[in-house]
């Protein structure tokens, strides 16, 4: 039995994670050069209590399912994952009367620990909150994640239990023979398999009519972010939310992982997908400061370190498509929109159960579910960080001065599959930081371009096509 | 883990921390330098263009002969470096210094500590410029040292947006290196730099400077494809109907320097315009054992300020660390019309105080005035590329301490 899932993203890395348990052949395609780099790369990386989704959906129940695997799921895959509770904002009747509908939605749903707060509890939790505020609802069970942690991590453990990786391959077509699938093409070869699986995100709706099938059907929708410095710690303690309009969740002020706070995102219906989707402007940016300055009047865009865009595949009807298709043996994980990353390990299970179970397939005693995460030097206490540099003396360099990485982590991310500059940043946050690079780029550009054994001008940022230095000043 | 004494500990490398490290010890303190990179020298050893120590050694010198001329200072002086060593962190309640090297982690116990650790670039992301994220946009000293010490060419075809000193400094170089510099862009009405820099990198080379503008956009997926810019108002925003592209594969920018004092800040606090420490005529900070000079206090425009900075703050460390300097009461200093950049921000009525000050805008003809006329000084023709320097003597500082509130303006005349 051979099976092919289709995008490195969360959805398909937790999935081909998923598949490795049956003992069969999996492989996955991913077009960018590192895992991560799709719709997962740039999110709000909430892992949501889920009083936002209508009962009875998928959404909704997948959601519930996936908040509650991440403890358990952030310990085998050692990434760093923090329960840190959510309060959704309310300023007038208006407002405090949706909390009362989203605590009851919420309850409907199986989400816990939901309660209503008022003014003076807020405050005392939250100092920084508009002082204007009436009520708030308070969602223990909401968490976060720095999203790429969570894809690499898992197909990091996938690869370990014998999964293999296709970077940068574009699958660009679906052989189906029968009414059922028997292969697919990319831009570097055929592959016959039994099965595929679409994770392919945005393009997921493409790669659906590749093998015939006419749903997802996608649009993408924006989301600006406006990152703020360390220096901003304490502008949120937990993710704050405003009461919800009708097409999102609103803009949130909240601390990531990392310790920097975010802000955003915006939500914008574009006309089509476009390379340049992931761009910000200027009214989304604006939106994203006055959205926050609505909850935190105090905060300081000054400390703005760094603006980004993420884009929603938004399925039509708002439902994931999950499950079996018309084609037999084709099965997708689609129109992941928000709450995507918290459901996926949930969509992950189920679909790898539903695909095991129509193929026969049994888990494997051989499977291992742990992963370690390389050193992170800044985490580590003063003994941990000597016995380190006793034993490799690269982890003695400091290159990112602002997150306080070491050559020794960058080495370890190349050597664990980073082969361009956001690869590295992504994995060792090297370059995220305060001065966003201005340092120590160069620095990664050498060690990269050492590592890989190819000239510094060949080193990429994200992949084929967008190299850092253009040629040598002098030969 | 390890653990060493000194009188002195003097972080960063650059000048500041070079002057500090040779003053300290030649006061007779057992003196510690240490530096993140391999070499001291800091932003000079990039700045391969002459410019350097007019005032310190009447001499035009390059930036890595600048900094040459202070390590030999250094080795003279007998005080004691370590290279490729960051500090990581400082304890206030023990000045325990916290240290990392490829030999190890060590901490250091320092009865005075200079901080020296110079200023990082405004990085694109502040700016909140929207567009998509392509490759190709790289801060002024980042391209710098990839050209000057990695060899590496950023681009083909460049735009520069700020004229402050190492923008216009970066046009000429990438110009003489076969890039094509289409301009130079400023928001004010005014050049950020000097004006020596205006004539040398720009007029001579006949790139055009547009003053008055900024950019609004940038292009391109993967490498940037072009830039959008316009004219902006007196208030620096954009007006419609001005928006003008430029097709360049690179965008440089040098809009702005930030002092690198994140280490301190939590105890020390720091000033909000200067955005580096709070010092006194001393260049103590508010930790008494404390001192900070050069580019981690305010930035400076010349280095040979920053020499003299870093010198006179080794010299009080030194000064403390034999026998403490006794804390006095000192003179708040406070921002009036026409100041943005101010140090020292407190004056020490003990010494002579050197006050350095920024204005926000070029005058013919000014005055400086601190206390209501205490001390005055006239200006002609200022600039905000260039610091102006005011003494203020022990006597006059005694005057000033009668005051309820002593402030620093610039009357325009
Ligand atoms: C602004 C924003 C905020 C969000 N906030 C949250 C949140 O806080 N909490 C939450 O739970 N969810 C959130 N989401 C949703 C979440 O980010 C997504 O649901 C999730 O990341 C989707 O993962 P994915 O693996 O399906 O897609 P992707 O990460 O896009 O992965 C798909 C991959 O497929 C690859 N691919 C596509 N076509 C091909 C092909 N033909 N061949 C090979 N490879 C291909 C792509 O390159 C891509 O890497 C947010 C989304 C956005 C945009
Ligand atoms: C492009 C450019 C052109 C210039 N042109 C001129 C000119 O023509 N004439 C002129 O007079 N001046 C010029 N200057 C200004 C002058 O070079 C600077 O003001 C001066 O060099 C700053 O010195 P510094 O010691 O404050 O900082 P830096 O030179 O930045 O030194 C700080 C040092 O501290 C180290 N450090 C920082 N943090 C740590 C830590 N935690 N642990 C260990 N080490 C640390 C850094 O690695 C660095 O070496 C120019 C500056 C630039 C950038």
């Amino acid at each position: 039995m051979r099976i092919g899932v289709i995008g490195a993203g969360v959805v398909g890395a937790l999935i081909a994670r998923e598949l490795c348990r049956y003992g069969i052949e999996v492989h996955l395609f991913e077009r960018e050069e590192d895992v991560s780099f799709g719709v997962s790369k740039a999110n709000s990386g909430v892992i949501h209590g889920c009083f936002h989704e209508k009962p009875g959906t998928t959404r909704a129940r997948f959601c519930v399912e996936g908040n509650a695997e991440y403890t358990a799921l952030a310990r085998e895959l050692d990434f760093p994952f923090k329960r840190i509770g959510a309060h959704v904002i309310a300023f007038n009747s208006d407002d405090v009367a949706a909390l009362e509908r989203l605590k009851a939605q919420g309850e409907e749903i199986g989400c816990a620990g939901l309660e209503i707060i008022d003014r003076e509890e807020i405050l005392s939790r939250e100092p920084r909150v508009n002082p204007d505020v009436r009520a708030a609802l308070w969602s223990p069970t909401v968490g976060i994640v720095e999203p790429w942690d969570v894809a690499i991590a898992a197909v990091e453990n996938a690869c370990a239990n014998g999964l293999v990786l296709h970077l940068g391959t574009e699958v660009t077509g679906i052989r189906v023979t029968g009414g059922r699938v028997t292969g697919i093409a990319t831009d570097a070869g055929g592959f016959s398999l039994d099965a595929v699986v679409n994770a392919a995100g945005l393009y997921a709706d493409r790669v659906a009519r590749m093998a015939g099938v006419d749903r997802p059907v996608l649009h993408p929708r924006r989301g600006e972010y406006i990152l703020l410095d360390k220096q901003a710690a304490g502008t949120a303690n937990s993710v704050l939310f405003p009461a919800p309009t009708n097409n999102s969740k609103g803009i949130l002020v909240l601390p990531t992982v990392d310790g920097n706070i975010l802000l955003g995102p915006t939500a914008d219906d574009l006309p089509a997908l476009s390379p340049d989707a992931a761009a910000t402007s200027s009214v989304g940016l604006a939106a994203v400061v006055s959205g926050a300055k609505r909850l935190v009047p105090g905060l300081d865009p000054r400390l703005t370190i760094k603006t980004f865009a993420g884009v929603r595949p938004e399925p039509a009807g708002g439902e994931f498509v999950v499950g079996p298709t018309v084609v037999r043996g084709f099965y997708q994980a689609a129109g992941m929109r928000s709450p995507g990353l918290t459901a996926a390990p949930a969509v992950a299970r189920y679909l790898s159960r539903e695909i095991a179970a129509e193929f026969g397939l049994e888990e494997k005693s051989a499977f291992d579910p742990q992963r370690k995460s390389p050193p992170r030097f800044s985490e580590l206490d003063e003994a941990a960080r000597a016995a380190l540099i006793e034993e490799d003396s690269s982890y003695g360099r400091i290159v990112c001065r602002c997150n306080e990485v070491t050559e020794g982590e960058i080495v370890a991310a190349i050597r664990r599959g980073a082969r361009t500059v956001d690869g590295v940043k992504f994995r060792t946050r090297a370059g995220f930081g305060r001065c966003q690079g201005g340092f120590c780029t160069a620095r990664i550009l050498t060690i990269l371009s050492r590592e890989l054994g190819v000239p510094p001008e060949e080193v990429t940022v994200r992949g084929k096509d967008d190299r850092i230095v253009v040629g040598r000043v002098r030969p | 883990m390890k653990s060493y004494r000194t009188d002195v500990l003097v972080i960063g490398g650059g000048a500041a921390g070079l002057a500090a490290a040779s003053a300290a010890a030649e006061a007779g303190r057992e003196t510690i330098l240490i530096e993140r990179e391999d070499s001291p020298g800091g932003v000079l050893e990039q700045c391969i263009h002459p410019g350097f120590g007019v005032h310190r050694y009447r001499e035009e010198l390059t930036g890595p002969e600048f900094a040459a001329r202070l390590v030999e200072e250094l080795d003279a002086s007998g005080a004691e470096v370590l290279t490729g060593r960051s500090v990581l962190a400082i304890d206030p309640k023990t000045r325990a210094v916290e240290t990392v090297g490829p030999e190890g982690v060590r901490t250091i116990r320092p009865k005075a500590v200079v901080f020296a650790t110079g200023a990082r670039e405004r990085p694109f992301g502040a700016l909140r410029i929207p567009g998509p994220r392509p490759v190709g946009i790289f801060t002024a000293g980042l391209a710098q040292k990839l050209v000057n010490l990695h060899n590496l060419l950023p681009g083909r075809r460049a735009l520069i947006l700020g004229s402050g000193d190492i923008g216009l400094i970066m046009a000429r170089r990438l110009h003489l290196e076969g890039v094509e510099v289409v301009g130079v862009l400023e928001l004010k009405p005014f050049p950020g730099g000097l004006m020596r820099n205006v004539v040398q990198c720009l007029d001579d080379y006949e790139i055009p400077l547009h003053l008055s503008h900024t950019v609004i956009a940038v292009h391109g997926t993967k490498r940037l494809t072009g830039v959008t810019a316009a004219r902006v108002d007196e208030t620096g925003r954009p007006i419609t109907g001005t928006a003008r592209e430029f097709a360049v594969d690179t965008l440089i920018l040098s809009v702005g320097l930030i002092p690198e004092a994140e280490l301190i800040g939590r105890f020390v606090g720091l000033d909000p315009i200067n955005r580096g420490p709070c010092v006194d005529s001393r260049w103590r900070t508010r930790a008494p054992w404390l001192f900070a000079a050069g580019n981690s206090v305010a930035v400076f425009d010349l280095v040979d300020t920053v020499a003299a900075a870093g010198e006179s703050a080794g010299r009080f460390a030194a000064r403390f660390a034999e026998n403490d300097i006794p804390e006095v009461r000192k003179i708040p200093i406070s921002r009036g019309e026409n100041v943005l950049h101010l140090v020292p921000t407190e004056i020490d009525p003990g010494v002579p105080t050197l006050i350095h000050l920024r204005v926000p805008r070029p005058m013919q003809r000014a005055q400086v005035r601190i206390g209501e006329g205490i001390v005055s000084r006239r200006l002609i023709g200022v600039r905000p590329a260039e610091m102006v320097e005011v003494e203020v003597p022990v006597e006059a500082a005694e005057e000033l301490a009668k005051l309820a509130d002593v402030k620093v303006e610039v009357v325009e005349e």
